[in-house]
């Protein structure tokens, strides 16, 4: 089941096209990774999910009806480029913006001082925001965002501007929200969060989807076939007992324990390489080596940009 | 319509508790109130005599002056005598009633030579002459009808000034003052809340705050509540100035009773005079209500009519180009970069003020209607012309466009103002905003 599905979504501005018949399916309580480079058309995307532009074409539906108006308040975006009012004080404007999402204002209160005693930040409600600190203002943001408790939560680059401590207080509640039934599309560069937090992930490059998919599908299907292998007791080059076909990638020797990176060519398998193995070393450890999220996006990235290279 | 509403309370509180909003409310009417009173200080710490020459050809006014302790009345015959005796000094102005067509007479031409008699000694003028105007038609008319005490109580004497040595007429009376401040005020006015619903929106869009309203309510929902909210802190003010104006110049006239009101020195219209009790009676309270100062002329001129109008044009006016002031703050990055854009809004409305002075002069031309129906000039020149008095149906002919006007300029700034606030760094051109008025959705 779907909670939010984009269907070959197209924008027009002027004189470029920001979005390409660009379609993301985003799977009820999960967390999907919205990739791609800057300018890609991410943003676009973003605020036609939030209604702030309408797309030129394609269908966008929310839990299976048609997106529309009312599903305003069960949505909460965090924009990437953070602000508030800078001359009001915290907790009104928190009131304010609660509000503005059609919560009640007695709601709006009860809720605001659970998340304020739980950030820990109850003394800041009668404190002008630009009294406070970037980070602390993109707590408040953050809180702002999910008060109206969403069922689809767009968190842009959330992370941005945040100690590694607050991050980690983050992640934890972004991962809390989704246990307890948030969807959330989660828009980043930062490939490690991407691996730690989504469940599925779509790239989009120069206004396209080049990539879409589970996160640990997408994995296997980039693997090169590369293993490592930790071992001990062999003096020479471990090259040399090898079998044709078998590259070495690269080896290391750390504190007497020495590491190689081989590459598996697609007619053999890992046990003939283990096989091979055995007789001459002692092995520490022995595990596949998976491509991180952040060498597909690269690789997806360039491969696209040389295609259109090429076809200009 | 509950979002609007909380935006429209947000924009109204948030600059209503603004230090610069109290200063304002109260600099305000003590500047109105010392451009009210000072005139009025000046003449009374003068302690030159005038000397009026009345040359009265219709014979209503002859011996009717009251002369005051600084102001006296001398009856002549010859205006060209007359009027050799002012450049000889012998006069300070002289007063001239020509005999009108028809029976009452509606304008009087006071000549001056070595300087202007100044606005007391006018505003003295045109009142006794429409108060010796009533009371004559009052004393010729035995039994009232209404129609003859409306005509009556709207006699009006325009009192124009005309300078002997060069012959340029001058229009200093209390209507062209208060057409010409009034056009003023809304000028000002629009300017000033105008260019705070700009500065709101730079705001919103610098901050980027706008992205966060703007998923949760319509970007027309958000420019219309800050409009409304801005004009509502406008119409407060304005409401404050008034009352605080008011109440600042009753206090110092109760305090200071004898400036403005000493030159009349007592009643003078009572018993021994051949009329009907019951027109003694109206006559009585149409005195009294004439012989109250001066400064209430300055109020006596459709005081309803004046502020009901004001209103209207403040927020016909307001709102028509309010629209336009949030549709230059959304293209812009920041206040520098607005210079290029505010032509449109500059243009029409400095216009206005320099046409004023034409229109002052012919407040029933052809200039004075054209621009005072089309609603770009009309919130300024409609406000010059109504203390002339200006025909019901052209009132409502310019009210009705002025509200059409403003509804389509609205239209149009929506359109830009929604693509505007979602676009940063770049350096906006009329071309790039032309492109904008056509997107859709």
């Amino acid at each position: 089941m779907y909670l939010f599905s984009a269907q070959n979504i197209t924008k027009k501005y002027a004189a470029h096209v920001a979005l390409n018949k660009v379609s993301i399916d985003v799977p009820e309580q999960s967390i999907f990774g919205l990739l791609g480079p800057n300018g890609a058309g991410k943003t676009s995307l973003i605020r036609i999910i939030n209604q702030i532009t309408a797309p030129d074409e394609g269908a966008l539906f929310f839990n299976g009806e048609k997106l529309s108006p009312k599903h305003v308040s069960m949505i909460g975006y965090l924009p990437e480029e953070r602000g508030l009012y800078k001359k009001m004080k915290v907790g009104e404007q928190a009131l304010y913006l609660a509000q503005l999402k059609g919560t009640s204002k007695q709601d709006a209160m009860k809720k605001l001082k659970y998340w304020f005693e739980k950030f820990d930040i109850l003394n800041w409600w009668d404190r002008k925001v630009e009294e406070l600190s970037k980070g602390m203002q993109q707590k408040v943001q953050f809180i702002i965002t999910i008060l109206h408790e969403p069922t689809l939560l767009i968190f842009d680059e959330p992370f941005s501007g945040f100690d590694p401590i607050n991050v980690n207080l983050l992640k934890e509640e972004i991962l809390k929200l989704r246990d307890n039934g948030a969807t959330i599309i989660f828009s980043t560069h930062n490939m490690s969060s991407v691996e730690e937090l989504c469940d599925n992930i779509a790239l989009i490059n120069k206004s396209n989807k080049i990539l879409d998919g589970k996160v640990h599908e997408i994995k296997n299907t980039y693997k090169a076939n590369i293993f490592e292998v930790g071992y001990t007791g062999l003096n020479e080059d471990i090259a040399t007992i090898l079998p044709s076909g078998f590259d070495i990638i690269n080896q290391t020797t750390i504190n007497g324990i020495k590491h190689a990176e081989i590459k598996i060519p697609h007619t053999s398998t890992s046990n003939y390489l283990l096989n091979s193995l055995l007789p001459h070393i002692a092995i520490v450890y022995f595990s596949e080596i998976l491509p991180t999220m952040n060498d597909i996006f690269i690789q997806k990235v360039n491969e696209q940009n040389t295609l259109i290279n090429t076809q200009n | 319509m509950k979002k609007i509403l909380l935006i429209i309370k947000r924009e109204y509180l948030s600059r209503v508790k603004k230090k610069s909003f109290i200063i304002m409310t109260i600099l305000g009417p003590v500047l109105m109130a010392s451009i009210w009173i000072v005139p009025f200080f000046i003449a009374t710490m003068s302690d030159e005599k005038k000397v009026v020459a009345v040359v009265d050809e219709t014979g209503i006014f002859h011996d009717k002056f009251q002369a005051t302790d600084k102001i006296f009345f001398v009856y002549q015959y010859d205006l060209e005598k007359a009027k050799e005796d002012l450049k000889s000094n012998k006069f300070t102005a002289v007063l001239y009633i020509q005999k009108p067509s028809y029976s009452i007479p509606t304008d009087a031409l006071l000549f001056y030579s070595d300087k202007s008699p100044g606005i007391v000694t006018q505003s003295y003028i045109s009142n006794e002459m429409q108060t010796i105007l009533k009371n004559n038609l009052l004393v010729n008319a035995h039994n009232i009808s209404k129609e003859d005490f409306d005509l009556i109580n709207r006699t009006n004497i325009k009192l124009n000034t005309e300078d002997i040595r060069t012959g340029e007429k001058s229009y200093t009376e209390i209507k062209t003052g208060l057409g010409i401040f009034s056009g003023i005020l809304i000028y000002f006015f629009i300017f000033l809340f105008g260019s705070q619903v700009m500065r709101g929106v730079i705001e919103e869009k610098t901050s980027r705050i706008v992205e966060v309203i703007i998923s949760s309510v319509k970007p027309f929902q958000l420019m219309m509540g800050k409009i409304v909210g801005v004009a509502m802190v406008g119409l407060t003010q304005f409401a404050l100035w008034v009352i605080l104006t008011m109440s600042i110049v009753t206090t110092l006239q109760a305090s200071f009773p004898n400036i403005f009101n000493g030159h009349k020195t007592e009643q003078t219209y009572t018993a021994g005079q051949k009329i009907p009790t019951a027109d003694q009676i109206q006559l009585e309270k149409l005195q009294k209500e004439e012989i109250t100062q001066v400064i209430q002329g300055l109020f006596s001129v459709n005081y309803v009519a004046m502020i009901g109008a004001f209103l209207f044009y403040f927020l016909g006016g307001y709102l028509l180009y309010a629209s336009l002031f949030a549709a230059i703050g959304s293209a812009v990055d920041n206040e520098a970069d607005t210079q290029q854009f505010m032509m449109p809004i500059t243009i029409p409305l400095l216009f206005s003020i320099i046409m004023s002075q034409f229109v002052i002069n012919n407040p029933d031309g052809p200039v004075a209607f054209w621009l005072s129906i089309i609603p770009l000039t009309s919130p300024i020149i409609m406000m010059v012309r109504i203390p002339f008095g200006v025909p019901m149906i052209q009132v409502a002919l310019s009210m009705s466009l002025l509200v059409i006007g403003f509804i389509a300029s609205t239209w149009l700034a929506g359109k830009i103002y929604r693509t505007g606030i979602l676009m940063y760094g770049k350096k906006v051109s009329y071309a790039e905003v032309w492109k904008w008025l056509r997107y859709k959705g």
